[in-house]
């Protein structure tokens, strides 16, 4: 596989603070990848970072092929980006953002009507295109920054935490952009708190305190040994008020987490203990199951704080 | 060298929307310079005439009437009130309905007669060291004129001095301060207006998204100081217009010469601004960072006080401030009639402060993405 974006053993500090930890993964081409993690872990660093906007303390990436180190500028010719915060000009018209961006890439007359009229079609923004960027809805301002993120046709889009703070169906409609995008050839990477997001991502990386934790597919993370350490098993417990018995079962002999998850409390406990657990709730319906996507992370985040305790 | 400005020309036809855009501000950055050109404009005189003044005669002879006639003639002293004691008298000034004073003893006449020297004091407020100056110096001189003319028995001086002021015939104060004051109106009109700009795209994230971009630093800059500069033109225009035709004060040399060598200043502190801009994180940080640079450049540029009776730190303080090179070359072109023989320094000096403030400012704002 020829990776589209690399970093190799990427370290980023601020003075005393390491806010980037020896984290190295490769995306491939076409590929959605998604970044999850708290908020300061050092998601965007590693953006800006791989943009070219900011010297590696150690290690190096690559983009497309070229080194963050020194084609930053070629770099952010063939890069989009875009961020929670739009980046739009809210008293510009929305023909007016797209116009600046172009100009900004450089695209000449020709080629930037072409590529307007390309993502005004993609983005189904056309009728906006008099109005100011300002009065658009949240959901409109996502996915004209979005068009103004692909004006120049880049190969590989950055977007951090892309979908906060819109309605759900916004956010639907801009995956299924990605996703159409991605059918493209284009190379996404994803930061985002969202889990459900990150389940649709072909491929997930979690960051913690600057490491990065784990990284492969939504199967390949459900299955990691340090998810599902030995002896212990992933339960579901169907109970007619989970809220009242959550504490109780967190205080069980062999309980190692407890969560509340819809109707229905997700433990993981001593596969030993499972016996005793059904024996202690006879009302409730107790099952084996997969760990999802957070339990994952939230087994992996104790162990770390565990660890370092 | 184009990679050097990439991006300036979508960033300059940008910024000349946001300005169209918002025509409130506009109409109020341009709008205020030119109150202010007339609110100082007219308030500001430094000529002494007309200081208030009290009068304690208690002489009340014909000799002490012409004396006091002598005073009020010379146009500086306004007699006002009469006192009728000593304590009246100084009441009068402590309570500052007079700056002055004149107290003619009883015995003026008499000693006038006899020959013997005659004493009249003259009290001056020394609150304002101006008044207080002019007020000495016109007395004295209205007593020598008096002793002579009374000593002399045909009444013609032997010397009689006759001074003639160059550039400004009439001293009027606006001649002086109208010019100096241009530049102080430009510059806080145009920091803040570039300074608040570049800020408002930080708060809003759109700088951010710009530094992801190939937009060059220099580019970003220069795009975004030409409108600017181009709106400081026209507002430079209006003021010299107003100059003219209210203020009365005649530009004695070339209007070209003046507008031509009014850009190296804009660009001096449009990189000032941009310097601010990139310390400022957010609009109001920006406004109190622009507002730190008026003080200095009025009070040492040699607007109001003599750049010549600073103690030397602060002579050396003022070659630093820009609008000390400006207020030279508007005072000399418009005064003077200078040429560019004359003020191809001042100019020199601008250019070269102005493109260093661009490169600083560009310099901090690569830096400042890193963080």
């Amino acid at each position: 596989m020829t990776a589209i974006i690399a970093a190799d053993r990427l370290t980023i500090r601020f003075g005393a603070v390491t806010a980037v930890s020896d984290v190295s993964f490769e995306v491939a081409k076409g590929e959605i990848f998604g970044f999850l993690g708290p908020n300061g872990s050092g998601k965007t660093t590693i953006i800006k970072a791989l943009c070219g906007l900011l010297t590696p303390s150690e290690g190096t990436g690559r983009i497309l092929g070229m080194d963050i180190r020194k084609d930053a500028a070629e770099i952010r010719r063939h890069v989009g980006y875009m961020s929670q915060k739009f980046g739009l000009y809210e008293d510009l018209t929305v023909a007016e953002n797209l116009a600046f961006y172009a100009g900004v890439y450089g695209l000449d007359g020709e080629r930037a009507e072409e590529r307007t009229h390309e993502v005004q079609k993609l983005t189904g923004i056309e009728p906006y295109m008099k109005r100011r960027a300002g009065q658009l809805s949240g959901g409109w301002k996502q996915r004209l920054a979005l068009a103004c993120a692909i004006i120049h046709s880049p190969e590989v889009l950055f977007l951090d935490e892309p979908t906060a703070g819109i309605d759900p169906v916004a956010r639907r409609a801009l995956w299924d952009l990605l996703f159409q995008l991605s059918g493209q050839g284009v190379t996404f990477f994803v930061t985002t708190h969202y889990m459900d997001e990150a389940e649709r991502c072909g491929r997930v990386g979690y960051i913690y305190l600057s490491k990065l934790i784990a990284i492969g597919t939504v199967a390949e993370l459900q299955k990691l040994p340090e998810a599902n350490p030995a002896g212990t098993s992933r339960v579901q417990i169907d109970t007619a008020n989970p809220s009242a018995m959550l504490d109780t079962v967190r205080g069980m002999a062999g309980v190692r987490e407890a969560t509340i998850f819809g109707r229905s409390i997700h433990a993981l406990a001593e596969t030993d203990g499972l016996g005793a657990l059904r024996a202690k709730l006879p009302q409730a319906r107790v099952e084996t199951i997969e760990p999802s996507l957070e339990d994952v992370f939230v087994t992996l985040t104790y162990q770390i704080m565990e660890a370092s305790r | 060298m184009r990679g050097l400005f990439r991006g300036l020309v979508p960033v300059c036809r940008k910024e000349f929307l946001h300005i169209v855009r918002d025509p409130g501000t506009l109409f109020f950055a341009l709008l205020i310079p030119i109150l202010q050109l007339f609110l100082f404009g007219f308030a500001v005189d430094t000529n002494v005439r007309q200081i208030p003044t009290v009068v304690l005669d208690e002489s009340q002879t014909q000799e002490s009437r012409r004396l006091l006639e002598s005073f009020a003639g010379s146009d500086v002293f306004a007699l006002r009130s009469y006192a009728t004691s000593p304590e009246g008298l100084y009441e009068t000034i402590r309570s500052g309905k007079a700056r002055a004073g004149i107290r003619i003893p009883f015995d003026y006449a008499r000693r006038l007669q006899d020959g013997t020297t005659a004493t009249v004091l003259v009290l001056v407020d020394g609150s304002d060291s101006t008044v207080a100056g002019q007020a000495m110096s016109t007395s004295t001189g209205v007593a020598l004129k008096e002793s002579l003319v009374r000593v002399l028995p045909d009444g013609t001086l032997p010397i009689e001095v006759r001074p003639s002021v160059l550039y400004n015939p009439a001293t009027r104060s606006a001649n002086f301060f109208v010019p100096g004051l241009i530049a102080i109106l430009l510059q806080v009109m145009i920091i803040l207006l570039i300074a608040l700009s570049l800020v408002r795209e930080r708060e809003h994230g759109t700088l951010e998204q710009l530094t992801m971009t190939p937009v060059a630093p220099l580019g970003l800059m220069v795009g975004k100081m030409i409108p600017y500069g181009v709106l400081a033109f026209g507002e430079l225009c209006a003021i010299l217009t107003v100059m003219r035709v209210v203020f009365l004060v005649p530009i004695h040399g070339s209007v070209f010469l003046l507008l031509a060598l009014s850009a190296p200043f804009l660009l001096t502190v449009l990189g000032v601004g941009l310097v601010i801009s990139t310390r400022a994180h957010t609009q109001a940080e920006a406004f109190q960072l622009a507002m730190g640079t008026i003080l200095p450049s009025v009070f040492l540029s040699g607007y109001i006080f003599l750049i010549e009776n600073m103690p030397l730190f602060f002579r050396g303080i003022s070659q630093l401030i820009p609008a000390t090179y400006y207020i030279e070359i508007l005072r000399g072109i418009i005064l003077r009639g200078a040429g560019m023989g004359e003020l191809w320094v001042q100019a020199l000096v601008l250019t070269l402060m102005g493109c260093a403030a661009i490169l600083v400012a560009a310099r901090l704002f690569v830096k400042q993405g890193a963080a």
